[in-house]
């Protein structure tokens, strides 16, 4: 699994014939070289996963499955590393701590869990959950998950995801003990900010289109690449019938039956290689993933920043228009209407202790408005500070990690192309001796 | 001609299809025996040896003293139909030909008419199949530029065959077929209609009475016969499939380009690796597409061409049949009929004569058949490989490259390209 670093230069694929798993931990080893207090301390990995049947909240018998972590002090010097601490995690358990980690930060870009669901899928990958395949891919993604955010500045130093990876038992209280959802802004909220913002910082407008094409263009990638999938591996497999038509062809020759028949051998090789081919490609397919749902992470930071704004200027708004109420109380112009205003009009005006009174009222909204400007004020402004330093953390981690993804496929091309220039020298050298 | 063997070299050169070393074996090893230049148009010199790739017509060639091209199809419009004219040339330094040269023109009528006189005179002998009439499905218009240049392909190489077969291509049709202007007078003469019915009804008589016992090697030939249809037809459906596959295949990787194009706008930093990886996309499509043209161009016609050869096979054998249930029911008659004898003796002499030709000439020209079937199929099934290796290097080098470009951008990576 991921081994712990020691040295501090940037993992770079010096040969050609990478396997899947190690591109998938030069990746994680460029995260876990970013050296945060936590990961200084601690190596992560989710290490196996098992099916477990139990119980759920209804009462009726379901199949899930748990995965392993396992945490191990990161000690380098000389001595045989330590027993691993492990506890058992399901994906749910997973979902909650992304939930709370969203609410808690809503400034961070929070890293995406692996799909729920098998998506994108070609047809002869399977979509069900619990192929033992997909449960792998997941293991990976999820182990990709703990490492992204022990790997964050901020992130890591969250209590509630040390608890994660250290309480298997009271986690779960601990995590609802922290009221996170009640500070969740309602979906209503966010979606009537989203239309109603006078003022957008350019920068995140940009920033959410930015996503939004993003993820446009990722999802019609893998659209693509599961069509592609798919032909390819018609394409091998009908060469199998060739191994098989040789077979039985070479047994009525004489000349020609040893060439054919070995040749036919060949063919069976090259339609069993696509198996391999395409399980590769599948982590790459699982790498342009993680980024197009990280868009979807980008687009709550940008929906959250709206929010605060919106809520900025909604105050700044209730405060202006307090402020003419007021000048109007006291000049006795009435340009807004007011219930107050109309009443008096129609049954007279009111006495100059009622409009005392009513214009200390007045005051004192003004100043707790003004109080509540300043305060949304300052929180827009360390969002705005906050959010953009996570953001160009995220770009840099971005280009990145989809440039070393790239080299990937590249490298997986190459070798793909490798094993086809082997096994058809080979048949051709048959068909020679023929 | 037929028990030669060929020289080990002389295969690596017969089976290499590049062009220019292809034309120097032709003009290294057959010089005309009285000097006089060889075939000098390109196209046709190319044709040619692309399609005379077995060891006999090698052989043939070092002595080889006719040359016959098809080419120029050309439109004939007239108030009752349409039909393609073919040109066909033919040099030769035989003394039987009143000339060496010849241009004639010639339709696909002709041809079959050239066939149908073979196999009447020779009916144990394999006489190469023609082109199909027409092609089932996938046909749109039957003179479209793809039907016309793969039969005009098959043409020329029927004549081919039969200016090797060493007794085919000494038939008088043969000769008048390549020399007269007109075909249209000599294709009224001969055996009529009506006198093939005849034959034909007696043929049906003689398969209904069956064969008392086919002769052992005949017996083995045609269970091979029927084995070997089979097999060429499987090859022929797996090899269209996989141009099918492949197509398909094609035109979904295309569409990967325009989405990393449109990617890589997006993008500040990213932009030069995405559009190389569009860039790749689009070279390799390109291979593979020059990979399926060769392989609808070479394999798939090479396999074809067999199963019509196994068709023709099995009428040869039909033909044999026959011939020997003639002579048996003669026989049989001589046997119980007690009157007639002296007639129906030589009779029956004639029949068995015959049988013994037929039987002969069959078993003569099923070994030339076998070698050149190998030596025919073995040359595009090495073909198909060489493509196949060349389509992967190609893509190789277009990833090699990219992965160079990469990592000649990122900092400090050793390359170390295996």
């Amino acid at each position: 699994m991921a081994d712990s670093v020691s040295s501090e230069e940037v993992a770079v694929i010096s040969n050609t014939d990478i396997t899947s798993t190690e591109s998938e931990n030069n990746i994680i080893n460029t995260m876990v070289e970013r050296g945060t207090a936590l990961l200084r301390k601690l190596e992560i990995n989710v290490a196996e996963a098992e099916k477990r049947t139990g119980k759920n909240t209804v009462n009726m018998q379901e199949t899930y499955t748990v995965y392993l972590i396992e945490i191990r002090p990161a000690e380098t010097e000389g001595g045989t590393p330590a027993a691993p601490d492990t506890l058992w995690r399901r994906y749910s358990e997973f979902e909650l701590l992304r939930t709370y980690l969203l609410v808690t930060y809503p400034y961070i870009i929070i890293p995406p869990l692996p799909e729920k669901r098998a998506e994108f899928v070609w047809h002869k990958l399977s979509a069900d959950n619990l192929d033992p395949d997909f449960v792998e891919r997941r293991r990976v993604g999820l182990e990709n998950f703990l490492l992204r955010v022990a790997s964050h500045p901020v992130l890591s130093n969250d209590k509630i995801f040390f608890l994660f990876l250290t309480e298997e038992k009271g986690w779960r209280d601990a995590v609802l003990e922290t009221g996170f959802q009640d500070k969740a802004d309602s979906r209503l909220k966010s979606l009537s900010a989203m239309f109603r913002v006078k003022n957008p910082d350019k920068r995140f407008t940009a920033l959410k289109q930015y996503s939004d094409e993003l993820n446009n263009v990722i999802s019609q990638l893998l659209r693509i690449r599961a069509r592609v999938a798919d032909r390819l591996y018609g394409v091998y497999k009908v060469h199998g019938n060739y191994g098989r038509v040789f077979s039985e062809w070479s047994a009525i020759e004489k000349e020609m039956g040893d060439g054919l028949q070995s040749a036919g051998h060949h063919m069976d090789t090259y339609a069993a290689s696509i198996d391999d081919i395409l399980e590769e490609e599948e982590h790459f397919a699982d790498q342009l993933k993680e980024y197009l749902f990280y868009t979807d992470a980008v687009r709550s930071v940008c929906r959250k920043h709206e929010l605060i704004q919106y809520e900025l200027e909604m105050a700044a708004q209730d405060l202006a228009q307090k402020k003419q109420q007021k000048e109007e109380l006291a000049t006795g112009t009435v340009r807004i209407f007011s219930l107050k205003g109309m009443t008096s009009k129609l049954f007279g005006q009111e006495s100059p202790e009622q409009k005392e009174s009513r214009l200390a009222a007045l005051e004192q909204s003004i100043q707790e408005g003004e109080e509540t400007v300043k305060e949304k004020n300052t929180e827009c402004q360390e969002f705005v500070r906050a959010a953009w330093d996570d953001i160009e953390r995220f770009k840099e981690q971005k280009d990145k990690d989809l440039r070393e993804a790239l080299i990937s496929y590249a490298i997986m091309q190459i070798s793909m192309c490798k094993k086809g220039i082997q096994v058809w020298s080979n048949a051709k050298e048959c068909f020679s001796k023929m | 001609m037929s028990g030669h063997t060929v020289p080990a070299d002389f295969s690596e050169h017969m089976l290499d299809l590049d062009e220019d070393e292809d034309l120097e074996v032709f003009t290294k090893n057959t010089s005309l025996p009285d000097g006089s230049p060889m075939p000098n148009s390109p196209s046709s010199m190319v044709n040619q040896y692309r399609l005379e790739d077995d060891d006999e017509g090698q052989e043939v060639a070092n002595t080889k003293d006719i040359f016959v091209t098809v080419d120029h199809p050309e439109s004939q419009v007239t108030a009752i139909e349409t039909f393609i004219l073919y040109r066909v040339v033919t040099r030769t330094t035989r003394s039987d030909f009143d000339s060496s040269e010849y241009e004639v023109r010639r339709r696909y009528q002709d041809f079959v008419w050239l066939r149908s006189k073979l196999e009447e005179k020779h009916p144990t002998l394999i006489v190469h199949p023609l082109p199909e009439k027409f092609v089932m499905k996938g046909m749109v218009e039957r003179f479209n530029d793809d039907f016309i240049e793969t039969r005009r392909r098959a043409l020329h190489r029927f004549l081919n065959k039969i200016s090797e077969h060493p007794i085919l291509s000494y038939s008088q049709h043969f000769q008048v077929f390549l020399t007269a202007q007109d075909l249209a007078p000599h294709r009224k003469q001969g055996p009529g209609f009506l006198s093939r019915m005849g034959e034909t009804v007696r043929a049906v008589a003689n398969s209904v009475r069956g064969l008392k016992s086919r002769p052992e090697e005949f017996a083995v030939m045609q269970e091979y016969v029927d084995d070997f249809s089979n097999k060429m037809c499987c090859m022929d459906k797996v090899t269209q499939r996989i141009v099918k596959e492949q197509r398909e295949y094609v035109d979904e990787l295309k569409q990967y380009s325009p989405t990393y194009a449109r990617w890589g706008e997006l993008e500040e930093e990213l932009t030069e690796p995405l559009k190389g990886m569009a860039s790749c996309v689009v070279q390799c499509s390109k291979e593979a597409e020059e990979h399926i043209q060769h392989l609808s161009e070479v394999l798939v016609p090479a396999l074809h061409e067999y199963v019509l050869c196994a068709e023709t096979l099995k009428a040869v054998m039909r033909r044999r049949d026959n011939i020997q249930a003639e002579f048996e029911a003669k026989n049989e008659a001589l046997l119980t009929r007690k009157a007639e004898q002296e007639a129906l003796q030589e009779e029956v002499d004639v029949l068995a004569d015959r049988m013994e030709q037929a039987n002969n000439s069959l078993k003569g020209d099923w070994l030339r058949w076998q070698r050149s079937m190998k030596t025919d199929l073995r040359s595009a099934f090495i073909s198909a490989a060489e493509k196949n290796v060349e389509y992967y290097e190609k893509c190789l080098a277009v990833w090699e490259s990219f992965l160079v470009s990469q990592r000649a951008d990122s900092s400090g990576g050793q390359e170390d390209v295996a």
